[in-house]
């Protein structure tokens, strides 16, 4: 099948699907009917691609670790002595004329050097800030771009187009395409999960388009997981009704709609069936999944955390936990880098809070052998501006850094370059689309073949651009 | 083409059933049949896009395919000597077509239909969508199988495909149907028995005209109308502010109730404000044009998001009524359709009147109608009326106006005789503070004018009354003033002072004012009211000076009586003009004590106005401006001028505007969409309603009619359609009567082995569809079933339970949900605040959108969270319970008849014995279950604000409650048939 189209791919899954998600449910009720006690196995939406992948897959997942805000590349990634130099001097308008700006318009542009010393790291020589103490430990699993740029200067665009591919709303972000091609590898919980954490900048907003399906069906969407409350929106039983009192009603709502099946051909109740079947396990998965109880002190220790306390070191390991639960698409947002003022003293509190986690959750991997093939993003929606602005930095799109690890990434390098004042980006520039195509390809697809129709167009996850970065591949 | 449903039922089967009778055809149809091949698979580079176009040929343009060519593209009759035939047919990498690096391919079956096409002739037709429609002659069927002709269009395609109607559905399964898509809501057991019971040969058209004229048809239409115009209750990015625009909403649901033609309802959404003596109703409708998303993010560029709010605004306008993709003309020529980049812009220009700002939020403006429009006049009609009484009781000279008069007199009789200022200073001191607070004379006594202070006198000073004087600017220094006020009565005065510093006042040696404070002088900064004793009194006045300049500022006034009333009052009746007894008599009204009481409920009611016409709703309406300069955007590039000038001119394919002499307008792009010539408006539109009754479109995608959308299942039905409903003038009821008083309505949705092989998408309409209800239908059902339902039309959005913490990730400012008041929790889901960033997140699970964009099809997805919302959304377990309150209280004494009862209310039927056994068993498990756990018994029942009965036993009532929960999840439940 590799040389056919994706359309293709779909036709022949439709084609068994008339009676394939039938049979499924079939088998589904008549377990049920047999043992209604035991546990049913739930038809797991096999993905699009339905095990066709277009390329051998080197990644099985993703951790997507988002650093709303717009993270400096300047004080993180990106050691920049020219712009040192010139500190407090006039920015050369060369750099700056014509070019979109957001909340420095019309204001005076001076350099603001890096506010922070850099280290070379390991055997790769991967430069860091020295605001990373614990992410030098794995600088050489992880690999640096150095020349992000996107599209969109004003937060909510901007991760609008990280998360879909374009800044108009209504379209399925990258876990939903994931989950769509894919499937995930659980019937237990959702294939797509989304957790948030905030601390150490303002919390720009983050609003739940960012894990929509758009026009891809709704079961497709991220699940937003929370520290507090229900983990789940509506996954605990009423008050007053215990696990066996819940299992009554879902069982006796069961029997009923197969009474209802016997009279009435629908097969939307066979599939109504089964998602029951599977919203009373994640009722007892969703909380096993939240209860940190069964890791070792070593782990805990590791990441910093005391359980599921909403700090993004508690969600990395709650990353870990979903990756071995085989969730597709696992997204971390971290609230707390838009550092328009004081970006020297903001940008190391909001790294305190990152830096363990994010290298403890490398490490945890590396040791359950499943780094190779999960692949981790960080990145923000945008990096900051070289000018300053008070002392703190403005959004700025020309030119960022973010790393991948894991999963066919070439551990252990730098790619691409701004220019001498971190503003643009020069060598091996990335685009977002580049990103998706690359992230696409490690996971087995052809960016240019997942397609789907709406609107009498195919639309895909990079738009029509997109380029694998070679450079970036093991 | 295929798109969302393809996960619930295949597709694949229903393709290839269709394909292979495409094969078998005896003609081939170049719209029906080779357009749509080569769209998908030619048109990227040899279409509409001439940045994109190969070899200069466009496969979508006549006279470019049928161009003089050495090899001739195509011809007629003879495939063999078409090189478009050679060119798909070939296996040759250098030569074949589509190329062999690109993606797509061609079937056999595709090359062979193209085959075929030549072969019979070539001819060519222009794309179905851009003519307008004409009436086809209704095909011949047998009478007694017609209700009227959609089921003549229907039979006769089913026929071809050697098909028949299912037989008609029974009457509570119609009921339950029309109820669902004409309200929104299960029908109620009396109306399932009147119905059912109806023996009339016109109970069904009867059933339908009643449910036409309940206002919750308008609430139906309008939940799917606000979809496809993307309305919502907040700004969309970034803060996604709350935004006020429900009488929007409303407009929309009494433009369906009224019936208003379609072609208006067009009219007064896109240029209600540019009407001619523009209603209140028609600028709230031209609100259509600021339900966009807007930012007020700081950072963000006006410029850049101005041109995003144009580009929204075409892409959004055209799949809103034109159903056409323009949006993707935006950054070059459109792939499939001849829209050009500069038509984008064009269509652009029409929306470069609308007031707005690129960053920031657009004004509300408040509406003043309905019932508050009478409230108000009521209100003012009462105060119009009390005003009229005082005024009439104002004229009465009975003895207590004489009385007053007397009174009057006396008082005006006590004006002042003010002496001149004496003055004293500046006296140094060590500070500011000593200076104000140190006595420098002894102000507990008569000041005696001949003690001086060290070098310092007392002087006189001709400092008039009522303007600013400067004094000695020495730094930290005291000042004293002194003078008399003399008057014949005893009488109330109200002083008033301006000082540079600070200012000490003593009347009669008592101290009236203190006030250590650093300022410049004004007029007025201190007012004092003293009481004046009869004869002589004295005023010590205190300056004391800081740093800077120093200063003061004095006047009174003698509040008492004023001197033109004192003129007045002092002449006796006789010689009083008649103004100047109408003046007293006004002065009467306005200050005597006697008719205060009257004065007080006058002032109440204004007051009770005031918070009427506060209390308006508010909404946004397109306010105009001079048109800014519309330019192409290169590539879509917001921040490149160098793109060529747009007008307000329609896509260049289409039938060009007759405006002459003038700007067009938006008013003229909506006449120019209802002109009955349009091929698009009136097609999309009854494609649209045919949806909301069957499922689905006769033409899909709903949203994209142009040369990528499947050809419809039945044209002529749809053209049909299309021209009754111009020539009926735009009417939307009738065609939705007639649609569902058609056979083809009425069938029974069963799905046969037979048909769910060949037509598994019910596209030939051999039965009706089966479909989940629309989110908002579904929370709705349960409210009605349980009797909580608060049927209130219209007013500002509601907030039911949401769970909380929901809103955390959205700031400037933080938010929390406040939960709505009273029974405005139980209002219908249409009425649920529509978050964009955070939809209600039970809304969401069962599909409902979150209205960024143009939805005209919402998915029908079959969800875990979907069982959590209904097993565990305190709003389903509250009315669960109060449905079980219900059941003890309505459904009779024994628990089969109450189970009758229960099924009655939520699925029109009885239940049967094999269902009562299984809601037994759990109804006797947990009312053992709740007596032996009487607190989770009472957890259980508190869910929700509504009260606990008291007289209903808490452990009966609990399992009871878990019966209710098991029905309200039933798939019945929520399922339309």
């Amino acid at each position: 099948m590799a040389n056919n189209s994706f359309s293709l791919n779909r036709r022949c899954f439709l084609g068994h699907g008339a009676q394939g998600i039938g049979v499924y449910a079939l088998a589904s009720l008549m377990n049920q009917s047999q043992a209604a006690d035991t546990e049913v196995k739930v038809p797991r939406w096999p993905g699009i691609l339905n095990g066709q992948l277009h390329r051998e897959a080197k990644a099985k997942r993703v951790i997507f670790l988002t650093m709303a805000g717009g993270m400096s590349h300047l004080e993180t990634f990106d050691n920049k002595p020219k712009l040192r130099e010139l500190d407090g001097q006039a920015m050369p308008e060369s750099y700056t004329k014509g070019q979109p700006i957001a909340q420095l318009q019309n204001r005076e542009l001076k350099c603001l050097g890096g506010q922070h010393e850099f280290k070379k790291h390991g055997e790769s020589g991967n430069e860091l800030s020295a605001i990373w103490e614990h992410l030098g430990s794995v600088a050489d699993d992880i690999a640096i771009v150095r020349s992000l740029k996107t599209e969109a200067i004003n937060h909510d665009p901007a991760h609008t187009f990280m998360n879909t591919g374009t800044t108009i709303s209504g379209r399925p972000s990258m876990g939903s395409w994931l989950t769509y091609g894919l499937g995930a590898e659980t019937e237990n919980l959702p294939g797509f999960v989304v957790l948030t954490s905030s601390g150490g900048g303002q919390d720009q907003p983050i609003a739940s388009r960012q894990w929509h399906s758009g026009f891809l069906p709704s079961r497709f969407q991220g699940v937003h997981f929370h520290s507090q409350g229900d983990p789940v929106l509506y996954v605990n039983n009423p008050p007053g009704v215990d696990r066996n009192g819940q299992a009554d009603i879902v069982k006796a709502v069961q029997q009923l709609n197969q009474f209802r099946g016997e009279v009435v051909n629908d097969p939307e109740i066979t599939t109504r069936i089964s998602q029951y079947e599977m919203a009373f396990r994640m009722q007892a998965s969703v909380p096993g999944l939240m209860d940190t109880s069964d890791e070792t002190q070593a782990t805990m220790d590791l990441y910093g955390t005391k359980g599921a306390d909403g700090t993004f070191a508690a969600n990395c390991l709650l990353a870990r936990r979903l990756a071995e639960r085989g969730c597709r698409f696992i997204q971390l947002y971290h609230r707390g880098w838009d550092h328009h003022g004081n970006v020297k003293g903001a940008s190391q509190n909001t790294a305190k809070l990152i830096d363990q986690g994010i290298t403890a959750l490398i490490k945890d991997l590396k040791q359950r052998d499943m780094f190779d093939d999960t692949l981790i993003v960080f990145a923000s929606e945008f990096g900051r501006t070289p000018m300053a602005q008070g002392n703190g930095r403005d959004h700025h799109i020309k030119g960022y850094s973010i790393f991948l690890a894991g999963g066919g990434i070439k551990p252990g390098t730098t790619v691409g370059a701004t220019d001498d004042l971190g503003y643009n980006a020069v060598e091996d520039v990335v685009s977002v689309h580049d990103l998706h195509a690359t992230m696409l390809h490690l996971l087995g697809i052809n960016h240019e073949r997942m397609t789907f129709q709406f609107q009498g167009r195919d639309f895909r996850l990079t738009d029509v651009h997109g380029h694998v970065v070679d450079k970036l591949l093991a | 083409m295929i798109t969302r449903r393809i996960l619930s039922v295949s597709v694949g089967l229903y393709i290839a059933a269709f394909s292979s009778s495409l094969l078998h055809a005896q003609e081939v149809d170049f719209d029906r049949d080779i357009r749509p091949i080569l769209s998908n698979n030619c048109f990227a580079c040899h279409g509409p896009d001439q940045n994109t176009r190969e070899a200069e040929l466009r496969l979508d343009d006549k006279d470019s395919v049928f161009a003089d060519r050495d090899n001739p593209l195509i011809t007629p009759g003879k495939s063999s000597a078409s090189e478009l035939f050679r060119r798909i047919s070939s296996t040759d990498e250098n030569e074949m077509m589509p190329p062999a690096d690109f993606r797509k391919k061609l079937t056999n079956d595709q090359i062979e239909l193209i085959k075929n096409w030549i072969d019979q002739g070539a001819e060519w037709k222009q794309h179905w969508a851009w003519t307008a429609p004409n009436r086809p002659a209704v095909p011949q069927a047998p009478k007694n199988k017609i209700s009227n002709s959609i089921d003549n269009f229907v039979l006769a395609e089913l026929s071809r495909e050697g098909l028949n109607m299912s037989s008609a559905a029974d009457r509570v399964t119609l009921i339950r149907r029309l109820s669902f898509d004409l309200l929104g809501l299960p029908p109620s057991t009396e109306e399932v028995s009147t119905f059912v019971n109806d023996k009339a040969p016109n109970a069904y058209a009867n059933l339908i005209r009643r449910m036409l004229d309940k206002p919750q048809y308008g609430e139906r239409l309008a939940m799917y109308w606000l979809d496809i115009v993307r309305y919502a209750d907040s700004n969309g990015y970034h803060a996604d502010k709350t935004r006020q625009i429900a009488p929007y909403r409303d407009y929309v649901i009494n433009a369906f109730n009224s019936n208003m033609p379609y072609d208006q309802f067009v009219r007064e959404q896109l240029g209600g404000d540019l009407m001619e003596n523009a209603t209140l109703q028609q600028q709230v409708a031209s609100g259509f044009n600021m339900l966009l998303q807007t930012t007020d993010e700081g950072g963000a560029q006006a410029k850049e998001y101005l041109a995003k709010y144009s580009a929204d605004r075409v892409r959004n306008t055209a799949s809103i009524f034109l159903g056409v993709t323009l949006g993707c003309a935006e950054c070059h020529d459109h792939k499939y359709d001849p829209f050009t980049t500069q038509d984008f812009y064009n269509f652009a220009s029409f929306f470069a009147d609308v007031n707005e700002v690129g960053v920031g939020n657009a004004p509300a403006f408040p509406v003043i109608a309905g019932m508050l429009a009478d409230q108000i006049a009521n209100k003012k009609k009462d105060i119009a009326d009390k005003q009229g009484a005082l005024n009439a009781s104002s004229r009465d000279l009975n003895d207590t106006r004489k009385a007053w008069e007397a009174e009057l007199a006396k008082q005006a009789d006590t004006s002042i005789t003010a002496g001149k200022w004496q003055y004293i200073g500046p006296i140094s001191a060590a500070s500011f503070d000593e200076a104000h607070d140190k006595s420098f004379v002894n102000e507990a006594e008569a000041i005696d004018l001949t003690v001086a202070i060290g070098d310092k006198k007392w002087s006189e000073k001709d400092f008039a009354d009522g303007t600013i004087h400067a004094l000695d600017q020495t730094p930290n220094a005291a000042h004293y003033l002194l003078r008399t006020l003399t008057v014949k009565a005893a009488t109330k005065v109200e002083l008033k002072f301006g000082s540079d510093d600070g200012i000490r006042v003593w009347v009669n040696q008592k101290e009236v004012l203190n006030n250590k404070v650093s300022r410049g002088p004004a007029a007025d900064q201190e007012k004092v009211a003293v009481d004046l004793r009869e004869g002589e009194n004295q005023i010590l006045l205190k300056i004391s000076q800081g740093a800077g300049g120093a200063g003061f500022y004095y006047t009174h006034s003698n509040s008492s009586v004023p001197a033109d009333i004192a003129a007045i009052v002092a002449k006796s009746l006789a010689d009083r003009a008649d103004a100047e007894q109408n003046k007293l008599s006004d002065y009467y009204r306005d200050n005597s004590s006697e008719l205060k009481s009257q004065r007080d409920e006058i002032a109440q009611l204004q007051q009770q106005l005031k918070q009427l016409n506060d209390s308006a709703p508010k909404t946004l309406m397109t306010r105009t401006r001079e048109p800014r300069m519309i330019r192409v955007l290169p590539r879509g590039n917001w921040m490149d001028d160098s793109g060529a000038e747009a007008s307000p001119l329609v896509p260049g394919f289409m039938k060009p505007l007759a405006i002459e002499g003038r700007r067009p307008n938006r008013l003229d792009l909506a006449n120019w969409m209802v002109d009955p010539d349009n091929p698009l408006t009136s097609r999309v539109l009854v494609n649209r309603l045919w949806k909301v009754f069957f499922g689905h479109g006769l033409a899909e995608p709903l949203d994209d009619i142009g040369a990528q959308g499947t050809r419809p299942t039945h044209p002529e039905l749809l053209d049909w359609l299309a021209v009754e409903f111009v020539e009926s003038g735009w009417d939307v009821k009738h065609i939705v009567s007639l649609i569902v008083s058609s056979n083809t309505y009425q069938q029974s949705s069963g799905l046969t082995e037979e048909l769910a092989a060949l037509d598994p998408y019910n596209h030939k309409y051999a039965r009706q569809s089966q479909f989940r209800l629309e989110a908002e239908m579904i929370r709705d059902t349960a409210l009605s079933i349980s009797g909580l339902l608060n049927v209130e039309v219209g007013g500002i959005s509601v907030k039911p339970y949401q769970p909380a913490g929901y809103w955390k990730h959205m700031n400037f400012p933080k938010r929390t949900w406040q939960l709505s008041g009273g029974n405005d929790i139980y209002r219908r889901g249409l009425y649920t605040h529509w978050q964009r960033m955070f939809l209600h997140p039970s809304l969401l699970a069962f599909d409902a959108p979150s209205r960024e964009e143009c939805t005209v099809s919402r998915p029908r997805s079959n969800t875990p969270q979907q069982a959590l919302v209904l097993l565990n959304d305190p709003t389903y377990v509250e009315a669960a319970r109060a449905f079980a309150e219900r059941i003890l209280l309505e459904g009779g004494a024994d628990e089969s008849s109450r189970l009758n009862w229960a099924y009655q209310s939520a699925l029109s039927r009885n239940v049967n014995p094999n269902e009562a056994n299984v809601l037994l068993n759990v109804l006797s498990k947990h009312v053992e279950l709740y007596k032996a756990n009487t607190q989770a018994a009472d957890e259980y029942l508190s869910v929700g604000r509504r009260a606990v009965p008291e007289n209903l036993d808490k452990s009966e009532l609990a399992a009871w409650t878990s019966v209710a929960r098991i029905i309200l999840n039933l798939h019945e439940t929520i399922t339309r048939n």
